[in-house]
C-alpha cells in the first residue's frame, strides 16, 4: 500500500543527502548542485501533499502552482549564482571553498 | 504495480543523489544529478502531476543542468584531488543529517494521516494542464507577474555580473 509517508520519507532522504553534500563537499559548484537537489526534494513533498489532499475529487492544484513558482525561482537563482561563481573564478582562479578565506576573521 | 514503480524510481533517485555527494569528478556529479532529476520526474508521474513532471524534465534536468555542465567545462574544472576531510565537518554533518532523518521518521509514525492509502481521483486526470492554467491565472495572477519581474531582474543581474570589469 503506497502511503503519504513513503513519499515524505523519500523526499526527506533526498533532502538529507543534499544537506550532507552542502556540508561535506568543498567545491562550490557541487555545493550549488546539492542546493538544487534540496529544492527538488521539497518539490516532491509538496506534490505528494497535493495528491493526497484531494479537493473536490482532483489534486490540490494550489500546491502544484507553488511547485511551479519554486522551479522558476530556482532557475533564476541558478543563473545568478553561476554568474557569481564565474566572476569569483575570474578573480581568484579557484572554486574551492577553503581557498576563499579573505573574509575569515 | 504502483508500489513497485515507487520503489524502483525512488531508489534510483536516492542512488544517483548519493552519487552527487560521493563522486569526485564535477562532470560525473552533474550527470548523476540529471539522472536523479529524471527519476524524480517519474515519481511526479506516479503522483498524477504530469505538468510538473514535464516542467521538471525540461527546466531542471534540461536547462539548468546544461547550464551547470556549461560552466563546469568553461572553468575547466578537474577532478578534486583528495584533501583531508575535516573530522569536525564529517561529525557535524552526520549528526545533523541523522537527527533530521530520525525526527522525520518519528513524526511520520505519530499521525495516522500519513499512513492513508492513495485516494482515487474522481475527476478525469486529462485536465491536469487546464486546471493548472486556470488556477495560475485566476488565483495566482499577481504572483505570476511578480515572478516575471523576478526573472527579468535576474537576467539583468547576470548580464551585469558577467561583464569583464565591474564598475
Amino acid at each position: 500500500m503506497l502511503t503519504l509517508s513513503h513519499y515524505l520519507m523519500a523526499s526527506g532522504i533526498l533532502f538529507a543527502l543534499g544537506l550532507a553534500g552542502v556540508m561535506l563537499r568543498r567545491n562550490i559548484i557541487i555545493v550549488f548542485m546539492c542546493l538544487e537537489m534540496m529544492l527538488s526534494a521539497t518539490n516532491l513533498s509538496l506534490v505528494a501533499f497535493s495528491r493526497y489532499g484531494l479537493v473536490q475529487g482532483h489534486a490540490n492544484y494550489q500546491a502544484q502552482i507553488l511547485v511551479f513558482f519554486i522551479i522558476t525561482v530556482a532557475a533564476a537563482e541558478v543563473a545568478v549564482g553561476l554568474a557569481i561563481i564565474v566572476a569569483l573564478f575570474r578573480a581568484k582562479q579557484t572554486t574551492h571553498s577553503e581557498d576563499l578565506n579573505s573574509l575569515k576573521f | 504495480m504502483q508500489l513497485t514503480l515507487f520503489w524502483f524510481f525512488s531508489l534510483l533517485m536516492i542512488g544517483f543523489g548519493a552519487g552527487v555527494v560521493v563522486l569526485r569528478n564535477p562532470v560525473a556529479c552533474a550527470l548523476s544529478l540529471v539522472a536523479s532529476f529524471l527519476a524524480l520526474a517519474a515519481l511526479f508521474v506516479t503522483l498524477d502531476a504530469y505538468f510538473i513532471a514535464i516542467i521538471q524534465v525540461l527546466v531542471t534536468a534540461g536547462a539548468v543542468m546544461v547550464l551547470f555542465l556549461f560552466i563546469i567545462m568553461l572553468l575547466n574544472l578537474k577532478a578534486e584531488e583528495r584533501r583531508r576531510v575535516k573530522l569536525s565537518a564529517m561529525l557535524g554533518g552526520g549528526l545533523i543529517v541523522g537527527c533530521f532523518l530520525e525526527l522525520l521518521s518519528s513524526t511520520l509514525s505519530t499521525s495516522p494521516l500519513f499512513s492513508q492509502p492513495l485516494p482515487p481521483l474522481t475527476e478525469p486526470v486529462h485536465s491536469d494542464v487546464a486546471m493548472i492554467g486556470l488556477t495560475l491565472f485566476h488565483s495566482f495572477n499577481l504572483p505570476f507577474q511578480v515572478i516575471g519581474v523576478l526573472l527579468l531582474v535576474a537576467t539583468i543581474g547576470v548580464v551585469l555580473l558577467s561583464r569583464q570589469t565591474l564598475k
